[in-house]
């Protein structure tokens, strides 16, 4: 087992090291890296930027690429988080915490060097993660009928909407109105039109790249506009030598790195629990083992060396359900899985028999582009800090502008534009009434998949809607509902046993600018 | 005793109408009926031999549901005296100038071409920024549109003119 993984590893290598692929990843942790430090753009947003540019290059450079943005712009966060205390990043909110009084102190540069090292480490462990564990997966997935995918996909669905932010009951709302947009088209069974509202337009279905810029593009720039206040650039002046820690710091690190990786991995693998959970996991836990935790928040070097390991472990984990299964944890994945069905290529677990240049070529270039990162991180410190202060007013009508000449490049067609306003009218309507619009594209991207194994389930075991939890014939399957079934109870539990605490938790989830009180 | 009861309807009411989950909720619910009843338009058939209309039948009842469940928990939580489904800065000017942006990337493209659409596009747009001025618009609409046309013409060479005249 672990010497084919590791030959197919050595194979992956030279996927990715051919000239194009190497440039293609380089491209994207560069993007990627620039748009995390930017405050007011994240990666979801870039990736559907330039999903519509990767049509006319092949799969495996288009997906590095695009996976190159995501993993990217997590080192990219940092950098907002730590020197400008603007938790623009969700997943690094937690890293203001301890990382702004740090740079308060001076030793901000210590502690963006530590990031740099933790983010590796959990980053590495990430990978050899997904090496090992997804064709155990592969393995179990290959021997699934429609049965147990539907339930699966269940699974994945309820999950990444309920674990995710804000209320379980309007995630599951998000997802069902996702479902109900990747309805949208013609029926693949009949040919009959559903949903088009007679526009012919509407036939081949609401175009992905349309979704995602209009949810995360122009109804994001509504929300933001006018309400980032100028940065204070007053602690930005940081160069190579600062980030080097001492050796106090770095003792005191090292631990919290593992201890962080370790409980990034495991979230990895509950699907819908991403790298933001992942980090408020991190910290909650490091503040409890700390022998004195009333000093977390005041620059505790432990409170950003674990958020930030648990942040790229989990990144680099949240791949395994993706590229294993088929199934997206959230949003960002949900993009990539969107990306591969473009090129043609249909996820599942028979990707990495079908399409062994991908996946594996993939997994190499996360340690060649987590290398450059960490290359590009220390010596260019200073042009990222400058990235900083670059003021939202300029961003966001060049961003718009891409939005605008991306959506039409997809078909050449000035409908897909209009299509992509009302979506973001409708996104930015539901952010005002507390919906995050995230599970929309996973149910938007599992939907079609999701009706077509329910139909052929349905007709295998006819009509028998039973057959889902038979413990004789389907025991997986079951297993997977009972998994269902026990969220929902859990999530239910929870929120009748401790509304108050709860509550709490999920404003700081919900509003990351709540965790960090803006200080002069 | 029946003025004090129609009081406290009222009261209810009015703070019913203050919460986002009530119209949440709402939303959700007309647009399960509505994706429900829709669905019966189309072949439903038997769970063996499924029709197009059986899985939008499915979800439309499922997002009915929810959106009831929504608008229980509207009634059973106390007011926030902040709640309003508004943010507390209305940005009429932000909102109408993103939004007016992309139209007129429409417009102008389908018309004129590609870098008057882009022109457009950013100019409008830019100026949705409360401290946005007239020049600093213009110099950067005129700076993205050639950037622009560089990337998307002679790059990647989108079929779509840089200028044209007229509707195509």
């Amino acid at each position: 087992m672990v010497e084919t993984a590791l030959t197919d590893l050595w194979y992956g290598f030279g996927v990715a090291l051919e000239p194009q692929n190497i440039m293609w990843c380089f491209v994207g942790v560069l993007v990627g890296n620039m748009v995390g430090v930017l405050p007011g753009m994240g990666p979801l947003a870039t990736i559907s930027i330039l999903l519509p540019l990767t049509f006319g290059i092949k799969p495996v450079g288009a997906i590095l690429m695009l996976s190159g943005v995501f993993y990217g712009a997590q080192y990219g966060g940092a950098i907002c988080s730590i020197l400008l205390n603007l938790p623009c990043h969700p997943p690094h909110a937690v890293t203001c915490l301890d990382g702004f009084p740090l740079t308060k102190r001076g030793r901000g540069g210590a502690a963006l060097g530590i990031t740099v090292i933790s983010s590796f480490v959990g980053a590495s462990w990430g990978i050899t993660e997904m090496i090992f564990l997804a064709p155990i997966l592969v393995v179990v997935a290959l021997k699934f009928g429609p049965a147990e995918i539907c339930s699966l996909m269940l699974l994945g669905l309820l999950a990444g909407s309920t674990l995710a932010r804000g209320s379980p009951l309007k995630g599951v709302a998000m997802t069902v109105c996702g479902l109900l947009i990747g309805i949208i088209g013609s029926d693949i069974e009949t040919g009959t039109p559903r949903f088009t509202f007679g526009i012919p337009n509407l036939y081949d279905g609401v175009e992905i790249v349309a979704l995602a810029l209009g949810l995360f593009g122009i109804a994001e720039f509504m929300k933001s506009v006018n309400q980032l206040s100028e940065v204070d650039t007053k602690y930005t002046h940081i160069k190579i030598k600062d980030l080097r820690p001492t050796r106090e710091e770095f003792r005191r690190a090292v631990p919290a790195m593992f201890r962080g990786t370790l409980v990034g991995s495991l979230c990895a693998l509950i699907p819908g629990t991403g790298p933001t959970i992942a980090s408020f996991i991190a910290y909650a836990t490091e503040k409890k083992i700390s022998k004195t935790p009333e000093k977390f928040g005041t620059g505790m070097i432990e409170g950003v060396a674990s958020p930030e390991a648990s942040t790229h472990s989990s990144v680099q984990g949240d791949f395994i359900p993706t590229m294993s299964l088929g199934i997206p944890g959230d949003a960002v994945m949900a993009l990539i899985l969107g990306a591969l069905m473009i090129q043609g290529i249909v996820p599942g677990p028979q990707l990495i028999s079908e399409h062994p240049d991908i996946f594996w070529g993939l997994i190499a270039s996360f340690w060649i582009g987590n290398i450059i990162l960490v290359v590009l991180n220390v010596p260019m410190i200073g042009l990222w800090v400058k990235l900083l202060t670059i003021p939202y007013k300029y961003l966001y009508p060049s961003a718009l502008f891409f939005v605008c000449i991306g959506v039409y490049s997809t078909n050449n067609d000035m409908f897909q534009v209009g299509e992509t306003i009302l979506i973001g009218l409708i996104g930015y309507l539901l952010l005002l009434l507390d919906f995050h619009p995230a599970p929309i594209l996973l149910g938007f991207v599992l939907g079609p998949r999701f009706e077509e194994n329910f139909r052929r389930a349905m007709l295998i075991s006819r009509g028998d809607s039973l057959v889902f939890i038979d413990i004789k014939n389907h025991p997986i399957s079951t297993f997977f509902i009972a998994l269902c079934v026990l969220l929902i109870v859990v999530q239910i539990y929870v929120r009748l046993r401790k509304p108050k605490a709860l509550a709490e938790e999920l404003k700081m989830n919900a509003d990351p600018n709540a965790v960090a009180p803006v200080e002069p | 005793m029946g003025r004090a009861k129609a009081l406290g309807g009222t009261l209810l009411f009015e703070s019913l109408v203050r919460k986002r989950d009530f119209y949440a909720g709402g939303l959700m619910t007309l647009l399960g009926a509505a994706v429900t009843l829709d669905s019966m338009s189309y072949e439903v058939g038997t769970m063996t031999h499924m029709g197009p209309g059986m899985f939008p039948l499915m979800l439309g009842v499922v997002l009915t549901f929810i959106g009831i469940l929504i608008f229980g928990t509207a009634l059973v939580t106390p007011l926030d005296p902040d709640e309003s489904i508004l943010p507390k800065q209305k940005e009429w000017r932000g909102w109408s100038c993103i939004i007016a942006g992309p139209i007129l990337f429409i417009i102008a493209g389908e018309f004129f071409g590609m870098a008057p659409a882009i022109f457009a596009c950013v100019f409008v747009s830019a100026l949705g920024d409360r401290t946005a001025t007239m020049k600093g618009s213009l110099i950067l609409a005129a700076a993205v549109t050639f950037f622009g046309v560089l990337l998307f013409s002679y790059v990647l060479h989108l079929p779509f003119p840089i200028f044209r005249w007229g509707h195509h």
